[in-house]
């Protein structure tokens, strides 16, 4: 699959960066043996997909406000059609991690992330969520979420301003355009069957 | 005026060229089955678009523009996503009563759904007591509710199954007296019928203040049976996180979701059908040229006009007031409607009597 | 000032200093009860500012209470004492003298181990009950933890834990703080409607409340601990992340702190701007707090409304200083850059629009009728209650407590300015929601009469590359969007402050939850909750 098939409404492929993650990505999945089948079926999927991301209505701190933001009058995540937040995680697809996440927090964060339903991703959002952000030397602050959950895609920004949200959602729903419906299913299956 | 006959008729008659009697009915019955199935899945994605922008509306906000123009297949890109997310499997609680719980809510929205009149001689079931089984239908949601809340073995669920129980209940009652009201106006309980007697006037212009209201009583109470806001206790967002599907994911969430707007196009239809005369158009007795054009416009039209405008009544409401309290949303009921709806009825008999 | 001190003086065992705003009395440990039932009960210290726990190395640990007296707020006296050896680490608890002090001595527990003798409920408030060590004490090994991954666990009945004394011993007692057969549910720390990570256990009888425990610490991030490692221009950064909604009101207070202990003169200029970005902030917070508020009873429109006015005031902020949500612009010795020339015409823009926005938002939500139903006699807190439990701002001020730093004791440019302290004395829901509406208003005013007058000349004071604060203890209160908010700094003369503490406002407002929300409904404890309008972590720093 050509990954400039990819296509963002309004945005071209050229706008984007880190184009180069996504042309690894299909190629790894390629040379791994997972047939990217292009079939019209998973690309109906996919567009169902990427079109459709309702997030968990989560926040820790000051970034959630910049997710309030993202979510009024101005910059309408609507538009992508976002705006579906869910207050269960059963209910959610994307979880965006707005704000700091600390010790007595991490296995709250890691339970919600587990009790969400598949397909899920993480944004991590804010240099607290990528990295600790400015409280890294704190006793209980955790260096990042990806030593806990694997994250999709960084928004850096202390806080973001809610562009750089609306960017981070554009370049999830890229992903998630380039994933291929049977091959996470079959791998799943396999991961049943490991257990 | 244009009839939907010559096509049912139609259907009928080409079944009966290669089938029997028996097997062309259960074909047809198959065939209407079916249709009405596309029709719900169509009506509830077209419904949850419309409330998705005409909210976005109210906020100053655009709504849903990426999917194809003006955003038009959002709701089909969620059906998608949602069809193919996984199904949670929930140990520590009732397997099969939180399988069977989403289909029984469905259900109960289908067969309402099933009996009413779309348009001229489009109309599925129709028999003599129609306006008492759409009321007793319309009330088996509620075990679905109350089973989703129960067997998910979660405090957040069961507390809104519970206030859902309370609140369907006692709602039941001031809609189906306000739909009594209308039963004495017109003296009958066959909905066709009804239609046909609004041919000359509609209800609510007919039936004098009774009517104006029983309407009024109908839609609040409608509204509180849909659990949508300001009566939207059984999932209060802030309150509950989401009722009584916290535990629900995928299609099973899908399932209360789509019954949730269908619930309110039907709540909106029976309004429609009761007061606004259906899919008749408005006549005006005397104004023969008037009532020429109003025919013209078909009758499929004029029943969902008056429904949309009916839901966007209710949407509305839900996007500009708070919710209720539990304890005033029983009090309203139990003090103010029901001895409204009570008094009304006695109203409306004295004017069909005297 | 002058009885407090005869007072004093006739006993033997304190010592009185007086500074121009603050007295201190020092006090031995074992008779820090004394004292404190003598200015509670005969000098009408009825207000518990804020208690700070110290550790002073080999001279043992301390503690200093700060304490104001509701008929002349204007002035504070600090009490400090201190245990005089690591090995003791005991003093007697004050819970009972200011209700308030219930959840300062438990993070003083928290943070230093200091056992407070009698404290009805002496558990850990931030860290999780499974935490090795105190960080907050100099000696705190910081690899002594790892990241936790299971869920802590804390059963619904939990026990509570206090020290006594008891004919010369101590004696541990434990109580649970739950009946067995209550039902408890838990809001948070991920739940719509608690505004950050908040954690209730709410014990419910059907959709009545019978009893609730918060329990704190999802988003406690260590800053003043780390304020202890960082440059006082440093500190800046951190202090607009703990309420972010006010975060330059807070990081004015760092400012006025620094600058009253070098004792820089602050240009006027500077002075105004602070104001003016001040009172923006404050409409920016009650704003959202408004919106948030409706957004809990269910409606959303109300909240993108509000949402959609604070924009134009983020692009203000943007526009001058860099930031929407965290402008950065205070810098000790005044502000960051000069403003820009587009500032004074959108400002002016913003203030007719906004007094348009008002009228609006009070027809679209004050006036409806179940708007009211749900706010009017619901949630109320009594003026006494106000006091002891702590609660200040726009909270207790609708239960008539004049409080308001900015009257009390004007900092900045605010003594320029002639505005109305809001004032109600419903003490309910709705007072607590229309006030802070009222309160948009009278910040409108002050910003008005201070836009068209902004002196000429330099925007900041010259001050050193690195910024050394003298030898000694400096407080300085500001009253920020959620109430009195206050820093103490104690300072050995270095780049880094020695010790910072930050007294949060919204932490003793979620515990007047705990005295205003038994025997309400489900719903209305929500509703408490968003109108007491806390922030998480401003608690939790």
């Amino acid at each position: 699959m050509e990954v400039k098939d990819i296509r963002i409404r309004n945005m071209k492929y050229e706008d984007f960066n880190d184009n180069e993650y996504l042309e690894n990505y299909v190629n790894e999945l390629k040379e791994n043996g997972v047939n990217v089948f292009v079939g019209t079926f998973s690309d109906i999927i996919n567009w169902g997909r990427s079109n459709s991301v309702w997030p968990l209505t989560f926040a820790t701190s000051c970034c959630g406000i910049e997710f309030m933001c993202v979510g009024a009058a101005r910059a309408d995540f609507a538009r992508f059609g976002w705006e579906v937040t869910r207050n269960s995680p059963r209910q959610a697809d994307v979880i965006f991690v707005c704000g700091t996440i600390v010790h007595k927090m991490a296995p709250v964060l890691k339970r919600l992330y587990d009790q969400m339903a598949e397909p899920k991703y993480v944004i991590a959002v804010g240099s607290c969520a990528i990295g600790g952000g400015p409280f890294k030397k704190s006793y209980h602050v955790l260096k990042g979420v990806d030593e806990i959950i694997p994250v999709d895609v960084y928004v850096p920004g202390c806080p973001p301003r809610p562009e750089a949200m609306l960017y981070g959602m554009m370049q999830l729903s890229r992903k998630i355009k380039v994933q291929n419906f049977f091959a996470l299913s079959e791998k799943s299956v396999k991961h049943k069957s490991e257990k | 005026m244009y009839s939907f006959k010559d096509i049912t008729d139609g259907i009928d008659s080409i079944l009966h060229l290669f089938l029997n009697d028996t097997f062309a009915t259960l074909a047809e019955l198959i065939l209407a089955g079916l249709a009405l199935i596309g029709a719900y899945a169509v009506l509830a994605l077209t419904l949850i678009y419309a409330e998705r922008k005409i909210c976005a509306a109210f906020q100053c906000r655009i709504g849903p523009s990426r999917t194809g123009k003006w955003g038009v297949f959002q709701t089909v890109a969620d059906m998608i996503k949602i069809l193919f997310k996984e199904l949670i499997r929930l140990d520590h609680n009732d397997r099969f009563l939180f399988r069977v719980a989403p289909f029984i809510v469905i259900i109960a929205s289908m067969c309402t759904f099933a009996a009413l009149p779309f348009a001229k001689n489009l109309h599925a079931i129709d028999f003599n007591m129609g306006v008492f089984y759409l009321i007793a239908v319309s009330s088996l949601g509620v075990i679905g509710i109350l089973l989703a809340g129960w067997s998910s073995n979660s405090k957040y669920t069961m507390i809104g199954a519970m206030r859902s129980g309370a609140q369907l209940i006692s709602y039941e009652i001031s809609a189906g007296l306000s739909l009594l009201a209308v039963v004495i106006l017109s003296g009958t309980m066959k909905i066709s019928e009804i239609v046909e007697q609004q041919s000359e006037m509609w209800f609510i212009f007919r039936g004098h203040v009774p009517a104006i209201i029983a309407f009024f009583t109908y839609i609040i109470a409608g509204h509180a049976e849909t659990n949508r806001g300001p009566f939207d206790l059984p999932e209060a967002e802030s309150e509950l996180t989401a009722g009584y599907h916290t535990e629900y994911s995928g299609i099973q969430f899908g399932f209360y979701y789509l019954a949730e707007y269908l619930n309110m196009f039907i709540v909106a239809a029976i309004a429609a059908v009761m007061f606004f005369g259906g899919w008749m158009p408005l006549h005006v007795s005397g104004w023969d040229g008037f009532n020429y054009i109003m025919d013209c416009i078909p009758s499929f039209i004029w029943f969902f006009g008056k429904t949309f405008a009916c839901v966007f009544i209710a949407l509305w409401v839900r996007w500009s007031f708070p919710r209720l309290r539990i304890d005033q949303l029983l009090n309203f009921e139990w003090k103010i409607l029901m001895p409204i709806c009570l008094i009304n009825i006695i109203l409306m008999s004295l004017i069909v009597v005297f | 000032m002058e009885t407090l001190e005869k007072r004093l003086s006739t006993l033997e065992y304190v010592s009185v200093e007086n500074e121009d705003d603050r007295t201190t009395v020092t006090v031995a440990p074992e008779k820090v009860l004394e004292l404190a039932k003598i200015l509670r009960y005969e000098e009408k210290y009825d207000f518990l500012f804020d208690i700070v726990g110290m550790d002073y190395g080999d001279e043992g640990f301390g503690v200093i209470y700060y304490l104001s007296q509701t008929e002349n707020p204007a002035r504070l006296t600090a009490v400090k004492t201190r245990t005089g050896s690591r090995e003791k680490n005991e003093l007697d608890s004050v819970c009972e003298i200011w209700e308030s002090a219930n959840v300062y001595e438990r993070e003083v527990y928290d943070f230093f181990g200091i056992i407070f003798i009698n404290h009805p409920d002496l558990r850990r408030i931030f860290l999780r009950t499974d935490w090795n060590g105190y960080p907050l004490r100099k000696d705190y090994d910081f690899e002594s933890n790892s990241i936790p991954v299971h869920n802590e666990l804390i059963p619904d009945m939990e026990t509570s834990h206090s020290v006594y004394m008891h004919e010369g011993h101590e004696e541990d007692v434990t109580r649970s703080l739950f009946d067995s057969n209550e039902y408890v549910v838990n809001f948070g720390p991920q739940h719509p409607a608690m505004h950050g990570v908040l954690h209730l256990r709410v014990s419910i009888e059907g959709e009545e409340v019978k009893n609730i425990d918060p329990n704190f610490g999802y988003i406690h991030r260590g800053i003043e601990k780390l304020c202890e490692s960082y440059t006082y221009p440093q500190i800046l950064h951190l202090v607009d992340r703990l309420d972010y909604l006010s975060g330059t009101m807070n990081r004015h207070a760092v400012c006025l702190c620094c600058e009253k202990a070098l004792g820089l003169e602050v240009p006027p200029r500077a002075q105004y701007v602070r104001t003016i970005i001040d009172e923006l902030t404050r409409i920016a917070s009650h704003l959202l707090g408004w919106g948030c508020m409706c957004m809990d009873m269910g409606s959303i429109t109300a909240f993108v409304y509000g949402m959609r006015d604070r924009e134009k005031i983020m692009d203000i902020f943007e526009e001058t200083a860099g930031g929407r949500l965290m402008p950065n612009y205070n810098i000790i010795g005044g502000i960051a850059r000069d403003i820009n020339p587009n500032f004074i015409r959108r400002v002016k823009e913003f203030i007719p629009y906004m007094r348009k926005m008002l009228k609006e938002h009070h027809i679209l939500f004050t006036g409806n009728p179940i708007a009211t139903g749900r706010m009017k006699k619901i949630g109320y807190l009594s003026k006494e209650r106000a006091i002891t439990t702590g609660a200040t701002g726009p909270s207790s001020r609708a239960s008539g407590w004049s409080n308001d730093l900015r009257k009390i004791k004007p900092y900045s440019a605010y003594d320029k300015v002639d505005f109305d302290e809001v004032l109600r004395t419903g003490g309910d829901t709705f007072d607590r929601y229309i006030i802070r509406l009222d309160e948009i208003e009278q910040s409108l005013r002050i910003i008005e009469q201070l836009i068209d007058n902004i002196p000429e000349g330099a925007f900041a004071a010259k001050t050193g590359a690195i910024i050394r604060l003298p030898k000694g203890e400096f407080i300085q209160r500001v009253e920020n969007a959620r109430g009195q908010f206050g820093v103490h700094i104690a300072s050995e003369g270095g780049k880094t402050p020695y010790r910072v503490k930050f007294r949060s406002p919204s932490l003793v407002l979620v515990n007047a939850l705990k005295e205003i929300v038994p025997r309400h409904k489900i719903a209305d404890l929500i509703m408490i909750g968003a109108s007491l309008d806390y922030v998480i972590p401003c608690i939790d720093r």
